[in-house]
């Protein structure tokens, strides 16, 4: 399971550095309130992937190099230390 | 009038961050670790705009805009990659795990890290090595601007010489009295400073010149190819092999990798790196972008002058202007200390401790890394005096240089297979390839439009991996201690 995981986040992370040039308008020259269009879009893509970013320390942070990562609840908190009487 | 304000405010700044300095001198502990790491106490606003201030310094302010103005502002697309997107996922990938290791396992250098695991004093001081050649004529380079700046300022009343001194002897008084706590807490000024001033000079030309519909239309009539996304400079290749070479180069620049360690918490790695893309773009775009409209507004850009201050000077007021070029002078000065630093620790604990005296006290290895940086600054200042050209070359290839070291230690994090005698080849392989593209003819520096230091990383890797898959473990590494019992909490 962990694996997936670990599989998902790295498609995101070379989703997110792919796209943050929109290789899809290379040539075009279109300026949307006197930005390039590119720009634009280069622009909001960075926003999106600091909300990725933020939803991956929420959800998947510590996947790939915390063993027991995928034990931390989707809202952030550790069960571990919820739990507690686990020796530590 | 103008020349007096402008040393008046840089003196000013100086003796601010003087203050501050002296401030965390008062609550700095006498060890080396507190010297070189702040005892990892970082939060978010100081590792976030620490990091910040080190990685995105004079650059930003002169050669990007220059970039803009002359080639378009597509070069906002590659900062942003580079350091928006690529830079924040090595700062988990390799970041948080050097965090966890560091805390787990006191590390204060990469060498120590991978010295330990590999169980290799040799790779360590390889390391150590590797990255003071890089790192040496980078120092180097920063005094040769400052001093250059200071000749110019002045219009020559401040020769080269003494303003690269006066620079040189600021930083050593500022980095042995304050250490990294002083350094971390000047640059959170300096990244909001930064932050503030880009964007207040942005707002300012626009209101002049009509809002950026008005701007972008004189720079399509005057440029008309500058908006279209892509150039015969701006090629897909060149785009990614810029971004992707100083993206993991950076991550293995001293100075910035040893942030990893010195984060206060997991919450604070967090934050930073969820903010880390909207940090950059928000400096990134109006910097490149007023050197890119500079172009159409027919601003005077003075032979091997910068386009951002000549920019400023026609739009706005002497001190406003002043202001700007100060805090970008001070940007190079924070982070030149943060390389005299880093520079200092690598020498005293991979190179000095284990090969001269492995027996050091505390007490006296914080005093050794303070005498450390003075040595470093000196010979640095000394040779960019003598100012040889091939450490300029040095000096200029540092990010892909230390690029090199990138992927054969992310291979040693993720990989339980990698071999002492696979990273050690692995990295000795990429630097003589990368080495010759730059120094031996016959060896090109281009791949099919790809850079030799992005080849060179694929080089690296191979090796790295090739080698580990023939060669047995050493009987002295430890494979486990970088995958097994590594928590936060």
């Amino acid at each position: 399971m962990q694996r997936l995981e670990v599989w998902g986040w790295l498609v995101v992370a070379v989703v997110l550095s792919v796209l943050a040039i929109p290789w899809f308008l290379w040539g075009d020259a279109t300026t949307v309130v006197g930005l390039p269009l590119w720009l634009w879009w280069h622009v909001g893509w960075m926003v999106l992937a600091s909300v990725v970013f933020w939803v991956f320390t929420r959800r998947g942070w510590g996947i790939g190099i915390e063993p027991d990562a995928s034990r931390t609840s989707p809202d952030g908190t550790d069960p571990r230390t919820d739990a507690g009487g686990d020796g530590r | 009038m103008t020349l007096t304000l402008q040393l008046a405010i840089i003196v000013g700044y100086l003796v601010v961050a003087l203050l501050v300095g002296l401030l965390a001198y008062r609550v700095a502990e006498r060890t080396a670790e507190d010297f070189y790491l702040a005892s990892r106490t970082f939060g978010t606003v100081v590792l976030l705009f620490t990091t910040f201030a080190t990685l995105l310094s004079a650059f930003t302010f002169f050669a990007g805009p220059n970039m803009a103005y002359q080639h378009g502002p597509e070069w906002i697309l590659v900062m942003g990659l580079m350091d928006g997107i690529i830079f924040a996922i090595l700062w988990y990938v390799i970041g948080y795990k050097q965090w966890l290791l560091g805390r787990q396992r006191d590390y204060v250098t990469l060498g120590e890290m991978l010295g330990d695991r590999f169980g290799s004093r040799g790779l360590r001081g390889l390391v150590a090595g590797v990255s003071l050649v890089w790192l040496f004529p980078y120092v180097m380079l920063q005094q040769v601007g400052a001093g250059t700046a200071l000749e110019a300022l002045t219009e020559g009343a401040v020769p080269y010489a003494l303003g690269a001194g006066l620079i040189t002897a600021f930083m050593i008084l500022y980095v042995v009295v304050a250490g990294m706590r002083g350094i971390a807490w000047t640059d959170t000024l300096q990244g909001a400073f930064m932050l503030v001033t880009t964007w207040v000079a942005l707002l300012w030309i626009l209101a002049i010149v009509d809002g950026p519909t008005a701007a972008t239309a004189a720079l399509e009539a005057e440029a008309a190819g500058h908006l279209a996304l892509g150039s015969d400079f701006y090629t897909p290749q060149w785009m990614l092999s810029t971004a992707i070479v100083i993206g993991f180069g950076v991550a293995m620049f001293p100075q910035v990798n040893q942030r990893f360690f010195a984060a206060g918490s997991r919450t604070v790695f967090k934050r930073s790196f969820a903010l880390w893309p909207i940090l950059c773009v928000l400096l990134f775009v109006p910097s490149f972008l007023l050197g890119a409209w500079a172009r159409g507004l027919d601003v005077t850009v003075p032979e091997g002058g910068n386009v951002l201050p000549a920019m400023l000077a026609e739009f706005s007021p002497a001190w406003f202007a002043a202001l700007v070029i100060a805090g970008a002078m001070a940007a190079m000065m924070s982070s030149s200390d943060s390389m005299l630093l880093s520079g200092s620790s690598y020498f005293t604990r991979d190179l000095y401790r284990p090969y001269v005296n492995a027996d050091l006290t505390e007490r006296r290895e914080d005093l050794l890394a303070r005498v450390g940086v003075v040595v470093f600054a000196t010979g640095a200042f000394l040779a960019s005096l003598w100012n040889p050209a091939t450490l300029f070359e040095l000096g200029d290839a540092a990010f892909s240089g230390f690029a090199q070291l990138a992927l054969p230690v992310i291979a040693a994090l993720y990989w339980r297979g990698t071999t002492r005698a696979g990273i050690t080849a692995g990295i000795l392989a990429s630097q003589v390839f990368y080495l010759s593209s730059l120094f031996v003819a016959v060896v090109p520096a281009t791949y099919a439009g790809w850079s030799a230091g992005l080849v060179g990383m694929g080089v690296g890797l191979l090796v790295t991996v090739g080698v580990s898959l023939v060669t047995a473990p050493a009987a002295e590494e430890r494979r486990s201690i970088y995958f097994e019992g590594l928590r936060a909490d």
